[in-house]
């Protein structure tokens, strides 16, 4: 495992160019510079296709920035392999959807990562796999496949897949997108509980970055807020500082009326 | 990981020939397409590398994962095909080796039945009948698997979950495709042999079982036997890395799967015919 270099935050980066994911040579957002440091809770608003999925792809390390530094707990994500393993696990990543694997149940897939990664018979790991079902109200759908599961609860189990290895920094890409309004607040409830350090998780705060093309829902005092718009991710800050900015980017996101020209 | 994909998708990024217009004369589209052909060959090759690279490096990782994976794999390209194989046996033996033994019978000639059968049915038909049916049974499936999953993004789910999907997708499809047809070929060139026996019995050809059997062993060599699990071992790995790579190794959308299969099962038997080609030169050199 490289050495990694004294730094607090758990995302760094600096000057970075990122790319699509289907299309390598576009630039979706130029010279990102953004800081994340332990235990806070980030959201990154745009609208769809500004970027954010590909921007959180570069946070976890599964991108390499075009140009630019991006370190992830003061590794270069650049150089992210089979020896910085240990360090990749300490990243969670909810995709928008969840995609989970159709071939698997809803069980064997949130069993996957805890059974690969330590070596474990699907008798050894039951148990644990068992109460990660039970906190998020999965048991009924263990046996199910995921093409059988509702979307709110496909976006569940993604959720309790992402974190069954307890990750310290978790990303969500659109997680309230074609939620209803009850699952909506059981997940915002529950990202508030990692954040603020859940029980089940070791009591330990955990980081957050989640996406949205719509901000309203995410209006709380303890976030922080970003919004990509036209290649450029503007670092705002709390919500008082988000507010002020007058933004017209997120007036939009607020779905406030804005004026348009035709 | 991540890499491994990666190499072997900008080592063969042939979409940008495919993308592009038709060329205006055909010297150029014939040059494109051996320009493709060889972009092909050498992202084949590359992927083969890498996977048989991953093979090695991560032999017993995660094994309680992988193994089961692996027997499945087995299953899927080996034991589920076992009835339609025994079917596919005895018409192979019906019309191939029952006509053989009863025309050499009737000329007189069938001392030569034991070096025919070898070279028919052992050498050719047995392997090269078995990988094209599993390539058209089980690489087809794995194409459209491989590749719904790829379009669907479970492949950067699993690197997001820190498994290698070169280790979890490919590996146990690569070792239970070639032992699948390794054993289904055996079982296939037994049966097609008995079955054979049995149409030239009921033709009341005069030939006993002790005689067919004894001249059949007779004209087997050790080598026969060598390059029998050798060249079969080479179908089954071939196949699930040509059938593999066009399912995982490219950025896909679910509408271009139907044709990514259509194109893997194509090169799958140029493939075939390809190593089979192979092991005729070695044989004859040997």
């Amino acid at each position: 495992m490289s050495e990694p270099t004294f730094n607090p935050a758990v995302i760094e980066m600096k000057g970075v160019n990122i790319t699509s994911l289907h299309d390598t040579s576009t630039v979706v957002v130029a010279d990102a510079n953004w800081s994340v440091q332990p235990g806070e809770f980030w959201v990154v608003a745009g609208q769809q296709h500004s970027g954010k999925s590909d921007l959180l792809l570069h946070a976890a390390g599964l991108m390499v920035p075009a140009q630019g530094s991006c370190q992830v707990f003061g590794c270069e994500t650049a150089n992210f392999g089979e020896s910085q393993i240990a360090d990749r696990l300490r990243v969670g990543f909810v995709f928008a959807g969840g995609k989970l694997f159709n071939q698997l149940t809803v069980a064997e897939n949130v069993a996957l990562p805890l059974r690969y990664q330590k070596n474990l018979a699907a008798e050894e790991s039951a148990r644990a796999v068992e109460l990660i079902l039970e906190l998020f109200e999965l048991m009924p759908f263990a046996s199910i496949t995921p093409a059988n599961l509702a979307g709110n609860w496909r976006q569940r189990a993604a959720l309790a897949r992402a974190l069954v290895l307890k990750p310290e920094l978790l990303l969500l890409d659109n997680p309230l997108g074609g939620l209803g309004a009850r699952h909506r607040q059981w997940l915002l409830r529950f990202l508030d509980q990692l954040a603020a350090g859940h029980e089940f998780f070791g009591g330990r705060p955990m980081t957050l970055v989640v996406t949205t093309d719509d901000l309203r829902a995410w209006q709380h005092p303890k976030r922080k807020f970003a919004v990509l718009d036209e290649q450029v991710l503007s670092v705002l800050g709390s919500w008082s500082e988000l507010e002020a900015a007058r933004h017209s980017a997120v007036k939009e996101l607020l779905a406030e009326p804005v004026e348009t020209t035709i | 990981m991540r890499g491994n994909l990666a190499k072997a998708f900008e080592l063969t990024n042939t979409q940008v020939f495919r993308r592009a217009a038709m060329p205006k004369s055909y010297t150029d589209l014939l040059g494109r397409k051996l320009f493709l052909a060889l972009l092909t060959v050498q992202g084949l090759g590359a992927f083969a590398l890498i996977t048989l690279g991953v093979v090695l490096k991560k032999f017993g990782v995660a094994r309680s994962v992988i193994q089961p994976r692996v027997k499945q794999e087995i299953s899927r390209a080996g034991v589920a095909l076992l009835p339609m194989f025994i079917f596919v046996a005895l018409a192979l033996g019906f019309v191939v080796v029952g006509q053989t033994v009863s025309a050499l019978a009737r000329v007189g000639q069938t001392a030569y039945l034991g070096s025919t059968m070898v070279i028919v049915i052992v050498r050719e038909l047995g392997p090269l009948l078995t990988a094209m049916l599993v390539l058209a049974r089980v690489g087809t499936a794995n194409v459209i698997e491989l590749g719904t999953a790829r379009a669907l993004g479970e492949v950067e789910a699993l690197e997001a979950l820190g498994i290698d999907p070169v280790h979890y997708l490919i590996v146990p499809r690569v070792i239970g495709m070639s032992l699948g047809i390794f054993s289904l070929t055996i079982y296939l060139i037994l049966g097609a042999l008995a079955s054979g026996y049995l149409f030239a019995f009921l033709q009341d050809v005069p030939l006993t079982p002790g005689d067919y059997y004894k001249q059949i062993a007779e004209a087997l060599g050790w080598l026969d036997f060598a390059l029998l699990a050798l060249k079969t071992v080479a179908f089954g790995f071939f196949i699930a890395i040509v059938t593999c790579y066009h399912g995982l190794a490219q950025p896909l959308r679910l509408e271009d799967v139907s044709r990514v299969a259509v194109r893997a099962v194509t090169q799958g038997v140029v493939v075939c015919v390809m190593i089979d080609a192979i092991f005729i030169v070695l044989y004859l050199v040997t």
